[in-house]
């Protein structure tokens, strides 16, 4: 933070105080509340991030295990939320990585429940928004990429490295071809952990930004109409961006599964 | 106002990164009216698409993502 929150002019919060990572059952002392809190945390200490991300945990667990512990013909409403999302995301697999693909479809459900349970713990106001760090999203993609990378070269051997020589391509370009895909392929995951990150935190501080506007009397009315508004996209973000997120997964399990252009 | 010439630069820098984000929602609305234009002539092919429609968004506001952080790193980190 080069410059302080008081360069925000009006704001009397800063938009992005949101994603500050404190400690749990910090002593709230006053004039160094930011320094005790939030300084020198150890990897152990218990933090914000750690309380959210546990309840995203307990969420699904809620969802998928309790909602279907008494399993009926006629599901009541909890096992038929947990049937639905077990469809979708089996579907989905089945739909873009082929039926190979289903034997990894416990991860990608784990992958996505998880994910979606956080984003929408996330728009619980106060709450901790977790998939907002790139710390949390970069653990993801880049587990999606090492498992796929390994996954490819464990089924395929060496012919997995087809992937990148372009075969239908003609010979003078393959070279160049090949050099594009390896660079592609390296940018995956950085991409794949970003686009998450970035759109939960950008839908988020500007959820703030509306926030703050409601403070000046004038334009109250229509900050506050935004802040519903926006609160409404982020639903549908937080959606999109957890199937987003699965869907490139079971792309990239393609890939590794059937390297072949 | 006070301030150095190096803080100035950083403000003119996080505004004019933040520009990639109005492309990126160009290149989503195009991805996304392009998809309506083909579902309105063949209604039938388009439940299949519907996931290729979303990695298509996603690769094109991935971008716009990318220049807006491009623009809190400057803004913040900087």
């Amino acid at each position: 933070m080069a410059t302080g929150g008081e360069e925000s002019g009006a704001l009397s919060f800063h938009p992005m105080d949101q994603f500050i990572v404190t400690r749990l059952f910090c002593s709230d002392d006053a004039e160094t509340a930011i320094n005790e809190c939030t300084y020198d945390i150890a990897w152990y200490e218990l933090t914000n991030v750690t309380l959210w991300l546990a309840l995203a945990v307990l969420a699904v667990f809620a969802m998928l295990v309790l909602g279907t512990r008494n399993r009926a013909v006629v599901p009541s409403r909890s096992q038929s939320i947990g049937e639905l999302a077990y469809g979708f995301i089996h579907k989905m697999v089945e739909d873009v990585a082929g039926r190979e693909g289903l034997k990894y479809f416990p991860y990608i459900m784990t992958l996505f429940m998880f994910i979606v349970m956080a984003n929408f713990l996330g728009l619980i106001p106060t709450s901790f928004t977790t998939t907002s760090h790139i710390a949390v999203t970069a653990v993801l993609g880049f587990g999606v990429f090492i498992a796929v990378t390994v996954l490819g070269f464990v089924k395929n051997g060496a012919s997995f490295l087809g992937l990148f020589w372009v075969s239908s391509a003609p010979l003078v370009l393959r070279p160049v071809l090949a050099l594009i895909e390896v660079i592609s392929y390296f940018v995956r995951p950085v991409s794949h952990s970003i686009r998450l990150a970035g759109n939960l935190m950008a839908g988020h501080a500007v959820l703030k930004v509306f926030a703050g506007f409601a403070q000046v009397t004038a334009i109250a009315p229509i900050a506050i109409f935004g802040v519903v508004a926006i609160y409404g996209l982020e639903v549908l973000v937080s959606f999109i961006q957890a199937y987003v997120f699965t869907i490139l997964t079971c792309v990239y399990l393609k890939d590794a599964l059937h390297p072949h252009h | 106002m006070e301030g150095d010439i190096a803080n100035m630069g950083q403000f003119i820098g996080a505004g004019l990164a933040a520009i990639g984000s109005g492309a990126a929602a160009i290149g989503v609305g195009h991805v996304a009216g392009n998809f309506l234009a083909g579902a309105l002539r063949n209604p039938s092919a388009a439940a299949g698409q519907t996931a290729t429609l979303f990695i298509g968004i996603a690769f094109a506001e991935a971008l716009g993502i990318f220049s807006f952080l491009v623009a809190l790193l400057l803004m913040f980190a900087v």
